[in-house]
């Protein structure tokens, strides 16, 4: 897998022949092998959802948060190296508080993707911090464009999307989610939709994982929030119940 | 409100004292009024230096973006600055957002301004604009640094004398032109009353289809008890020289 680069790998400042920095690429590698995240923009709303995987029985259930609030309107799913993702969090929090208070109102949804965007980008410019090895799916609501869902990849590139996810299973994930109608599902179907994509890509069976979902919708307030237990509880039953069918049929 | 008058009185009483000493300030006259479908905004043209007009046709109404206007009072210079600061940064978040800011946030940032400097500035401002979000809205950025949203406001020493008029005759849900007489009648009455206040009026109304600039030169300005009507001569345009 690894030494590809042959020394054109050390650093982020340096080229290789054929035009890649292969750190970034390294970054993007970190992302790839994390577990998945998905988000969907729905016809009146947005939904993130995270697979969990639990790594130890000791572990305190809903503890280690993948879903972050930036702001009331707007809220990321971390994939990759956590660590790096709290640091991105801190920051799109902190664009986010400043915006708010320089300009009076909340920092558009494509503003903040851009903020993002350049901040990671910065890392694979200059020579002396290795890029951030974190996804980044946003989820925010505002006035001028409603609800979006924004990707900013390790890279710094940054696209708006109606769906899409990222770590290992998500080539899976995106040929599932493929055939949706973004322009008429609603937050609801969505949320079940997320449960059973994932319980459908979740490879290792035997390992326990933890569905993590947030939402912003109306039945949310326009604001960004966990999906309320009992939602997320009554898709993971459709999610199993689909899934068995599923089994059955093989 | 009644502190701005206070500032605004002190400041006063110091510069009217020598008038070399004094810097020009809009002791003015502005008002601004939200109706139905957009706002009107209007201010007079006198800019004194002591008891000398050394403008009786100025442009008290600045453009900070397409859609958003300020009307300054208070210190001339002050106001011309925070101005160009806000035109500038609106301009910066324009291209940020691919889109006309809010008005709201342009009120805003004249706020920082007015905040974050209230000692060294003397500017009571008005913001008013249209935004395709919230329609006509007038906010009133007083020194200090307060925002404040209202239907209608009015700033400058010459506002003192028309509040009670402002109460009486505004009205909800005005048509354009009702708004637009309203704006002009007010800036008349004051006009009359307040010296620091005179000259010309010049308003302008923003609507969804963008502003209308729209001047009343001194001798059309509407009169009121006791004034004088201005002379034949001058009315028609013809100035008669007497040499000799």
């Amino acid at each position: 897998m690894s030494g590809i680069g042959t020394g054109y790998d050390l650093s982020v400042t340096t080229y290789s022949p054929d035009g890649k920095v292969f750190q970034t690429d390294y970054a993007q590698k970190a992302v790839d092998n994390s577990s998945t995240a998905m988000g969907i923009k729905c016809k009146d709303g947005v939904v993130l959802a995270v697979e969990k995987l639990v790594l130890s029985k000791l572990l305190v259930e809903g503890s280690n948060r993948r879903i972050f609030n930036i702001d009331h309107h707007a809220g990321m799913a971390v994939a990759g190296l956590q660590p790096d993702g709290r640091q991105i969090v801190n920051r799109a929090q902190d664009e986010a508080t400043q915006y708010k208070s320089f300009y009076g109102e909340s920092i558009p949804g494509s503003v903040l993707c851009e903020r993002v965007a350049s901040y990671k980008h910065a890392f694979n410019l200059y020579w002396s911090m290795r890029p951030y090895g974190v996804s980044s799916l946003l989820a925010v609501h505002d006035k001028a464009a409603g609800p979006q869902l924004y990707l900013v990849e390790p890279s710094g590139i940054a696209h708006r999307y109606y769906g899409t996810a990222v770590g290992k299973g998500r080539q899976s994930v995106k040929t599932e989610i493929e055939r949706l109608k973004f322009d008429q599902i609603s937050c609801r179907q969505a949320v079940v939709e997320c449960a059973k994509t994932l319980y459908k890509v979740h490879e290792e069976s035997g390992k326990p994982f933890e569905l993590e979902m947030s939402w912003i919708c109306e039945e949310s307030g326009w604001k960004h929030a966990r999906v309320p237990a009992e939602l997320v509880a009554e898709a993971e039953q459709q999610a199993k119940a689909a899934a068995e069918e599923s089994d059955m049929e093989d | 409100m009644d502190l701005n008058a206070f500032g605004r009185g002190a400041a006063q009483a110091c510069s009217n004292s020598k008038m070399s000493d004094a810097e020009p300030h809009t002791g003015t006259t502005i008002v601004a009024c939200t109706y139905n479908g957009g706002v009107v905004l209007g201010a007079d043209g006198r800019v004194s230096t002591g008891n000398y007009v050394s403008n009786r046709a100025s442009n008290k109404i600045m453009q900070l973006t397409d859609n958003v206007y300020l009307l300054r009072s208070g210190s001339a210079a002050d106001t011309q600055a925070i101005g160009d600061y806000v035109r500038y940064f609106s301009e910066q978040l324009a291209g940020e957002l691919g889109d006309d800011p809010s008005v709201q946030t342009i009120a805003n940032l004249v706020g920082t301004m007015n905040y974050n400097n209230k000692n060294m500035l003397m500017g009571a401002l008005l913001v008013a604009g249209f935004d395709k979000h919230s329609g006509g809205q007038v906010f009133g950025v007083p020194i200090g640094g307060t925002i404040v949203p209202e239907k209608w406001a009015i700033d400058g020493s010459g506002s003192t004398y028309i509040w009670g008029y402002m109460d009486s005759a505004w009205k909800p849900d005005m048509t354009r032109e009702e708004a637009e007489g309203f704006v002009t009648e007010a800036l008349a009455l004051a006009m009359a009353r307040d010296a620091s206040s005179g000259g010309v009026i010049r308003t302008v109304t923003l609507d969804k289809d963008g502003a209308t600039m729209r001047y009343v030169g001194g001798n059309e300005v509407p009169l009121f008890h006791e004034e004088l009507q201005p002379p034949a001569a001058a009315a028609a345009g013809t100035a008669s020289m007497v040499v000799g």
